[in-house]
């Protein structure tokens, strides 16, 4: 499936953070007509580092919701380089409601280093605002299809990106926290951050065999940055089928609530079989 | 007979309780020395009977000391009521991590725990209910695998069997050595436990020190009842990270359970000495919590 399996996968963070990455508002673009962007938490603010917003995905309305880093200084201070703050993650709960309610598939695309870690974010309930988004999207009877399209960092990404399907890009990495965050941590050295981009299990191929994602999005040559064009007819061609089949889901719901109620359950000894 | 069965119940946690007793934090002391603990915080000096005696609250400053899995069951719990649910469950070794196999059976020996959670059924005021714990003693309480299946686990036997369930949190996070799929437990986890409180589930979310990272970010944060044990820190991000993201020192009291309170996130801060009498209370004024009747 990958036609670069050699890339270290210390290089593959890299190329996730690549500056000109394609991200939520080149999907948008590229995908998506008639967009019409929703701003706002309805309690305080409007966070820009979630996009949240309703469009046509090939003639049929979708929510679209996204983590955003921003093009330019101004933007990415303003989105906290991705980093979306509970006022976001509010935003996004909005917006799947909304979806709930008016039937409509939610395609999610996610390129977060990780939740702000602020005294304000911290002070308007940032662990809150991500168990919130996860609760819902437990119970969501539309479908879900989350992209991991640059970082997927922490409960951040996860707060996104709880989708009947996981897809992710080649080049992208998922993880529990950075690769420096995970140094410092297990070895109080965040300068071994190299060695634990190998060790972590962060890439795509990675992934896709512990059944985190379950479809890699293969990148052009050099990268998603190089060719987004050809990149965002690859995710085009792959949300489409993925979306035709989550459709026919019976119970979107419970197929997600099943998907999450395995995860790890292969290392389990003494386990109980799952629901 | 039911009788036979409580007093084998509450040998078996008293047993696990005086394991719990050899773990290597407190002072080991000779069976002669005067058996004194000093409080970490007010420096006082105090028997370890005396700190029994208070549940592990200073008596001087009222310092709240971490209390071990098994002690805090055979604190809340009603006399011979405890039964554990699932004690072999434990996980492997996902990331092949350098030396989390040994770590993790030093652990087990060290504690006497399994894993960082435990789960039993039991009463409490005479009213049964299902109870997790994480203890902060094994790997800071980290959510890994088993830690995530404990709570989903404790969940489902809460919704069979259409009793509350009550979750004392300690944690600092996610089990990093077990990577990705520990961060997939918090979808599991708070997708259980919204499960279980949409068939009509009384879901209790009892807060110790510390609570933080991803259990705060999912099951920790979805209690119908929140509640916190004084001074208890509880957050999604660290108070070191964030200093260092903002570049300031945090103020005092910052990401405690009174600040908590303070800002909407907790219903009580209730000290140890009103945790059983409070539990008592909140199942008695929701008796037909457990579950809907007309829940499938
Ligand atoms: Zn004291």
């Amino acid at each position: 499936m990958t036609q670069n399996d050699a890339i270290p996968a210390a290089r593959r963070v890299a190329l996730a953070r690549e500056p000109g990455r394609p991200g939520v508002s080149g999907a948008v673009q590229a995908l998506i007509t008639d967009f019409f962007e929703q701003r706002g938490d309805r309690l305080c603010a409007d966070d820009p580092a979630v996009l949240a917003g309703v469009g046509l995905f090939h003639g049929r309305p979708v929510t679209v919701l996204g983590t955003r880093k921003g093009t330019d200084l101004e933007q990415n201070l303003a989105c906290h380089f991705g980093m979306p703050t509970p006022e976001g993650y509010r935003k996004a709960l909005r917006a799947m409601e909304q979806a709930e309610k008016f039937g409509r598939p939610i395609l999610t695309f996610v390129d977060t280093p990780g939740a702000y870690p602020g005294l304000e974010a911290e002070a308007r309930g940032q662990g809150a605002a991500i168990a919130a988004c996860l609760a819902r999207m437990s119970t969501l009877t539309v479908p879900l299809i989350a992209v991991i399209l640059g970082e997927g960092g922490s409960g951040g990404a996860l707060a996104l990106a709880m989708g009947n399907r996981v897809l992710m890009a080649e080049n992208a990495v998922y993880s529990v926290l950075s690769p420096e965050g995970f140094a410092s941590i297990l070895w109080k050295d965040s300068a071994r951050a190299q060695e634990a981009c190998e060790l972590m299990k962060l890439t795509a191929a990675d992934l896709l065999e512990l059944q985190v994602v379950d479809r890699i999005l293969p990148e052009p040559p050099g990268g998603a940055h190089t060719d987004p064009a050809a990149f965002w007819r690859t995710v085009d061609t792959a949300l489409r089928d993925e979306l035709r089949r989550a459709e026919k889901l019976a119970d979107p719901a419970r197929h997600r609530q099943r998907r999450f109620r395995a995860m790890g359950n292969d290392w389990l000894s003494a386990g109980k079989e799952t629901i | 007979m039911n009788d036979w069965f409580a007093a084998r119940r509450q040998r078996m946690l008293r047993l696990k309780v005086r394991r719990e007793g050899e773990r290597p934090f407190t002072p080991r002391l000779s069976a002669a020395a005067p058996v004194f603990e000093q409080c970490p915080r007010c420096r006082a000096a105090v028997t370890r009977a005396r700190w029994e005696k208070n549940r592990l609250v200073c008596p001087e400053c009222g310092f709240h000391r971490p209390v071990g899995a098994y002690r805090r069951l055979s604190m809340v719990l009603d006399p011979g009521t405890f039964q554990e649910l699932d004690p072999e469950l434990a996980a492997g070794d996902p990331l092949d991590f350098p030396g989390y196999g040994e770590k993790l059976a030093g652990l087990r020996r060290r504690t006497g725990l399994r894993e960082a959670a435990v789960a039993a059924r039991g009463r409490i005021g005479g009213l049964p209910v299902v109870v997790a714990v994480l203890d902060s003693r094994f790997l800071m309480g980290s959510m890994g695998v088993a830690v995530g299946e404990k709570i989903a686990c404790a969940a489902e036997t809460a919704e069979k069997a259409r009793l509350p369930l009550v979750i004392f949190c300690a944690s600092g996070g996610a089990r990093m050595q077990e990577g990705i799929l520990s961060l997939m437990q918090m979808g599991k986890t708070a997708a259980a436990v919204t499960r279980f409180r949409e068939k009509g589930g009384l879901y209790i979310a009892y807060l110790t020190h510390p609570t933080t990272g991803g259990v705060t970010a999912s099951f920790a944060m979805l209690g119908d009842i929140t509640l916190a044990e004084p001074e208890a820190l509880i957050g999604f991000a660290g108070p070191r990270v964030i200093e260092q993201t903002i570049g300031e020192k945090l103020p005092a009291g910052f990401q405690r359970a009174e600040y908590l309170q303070e800002h909407g996130f907790v219903d009580a801060v209730v000290p140890r000495d009103e945790m059983r009498d409070t539990l008592a209370k909140l199942l008695r004024l929701h008796q037909k919590g457990g579950a809907r009747r007309d829940a499938e």
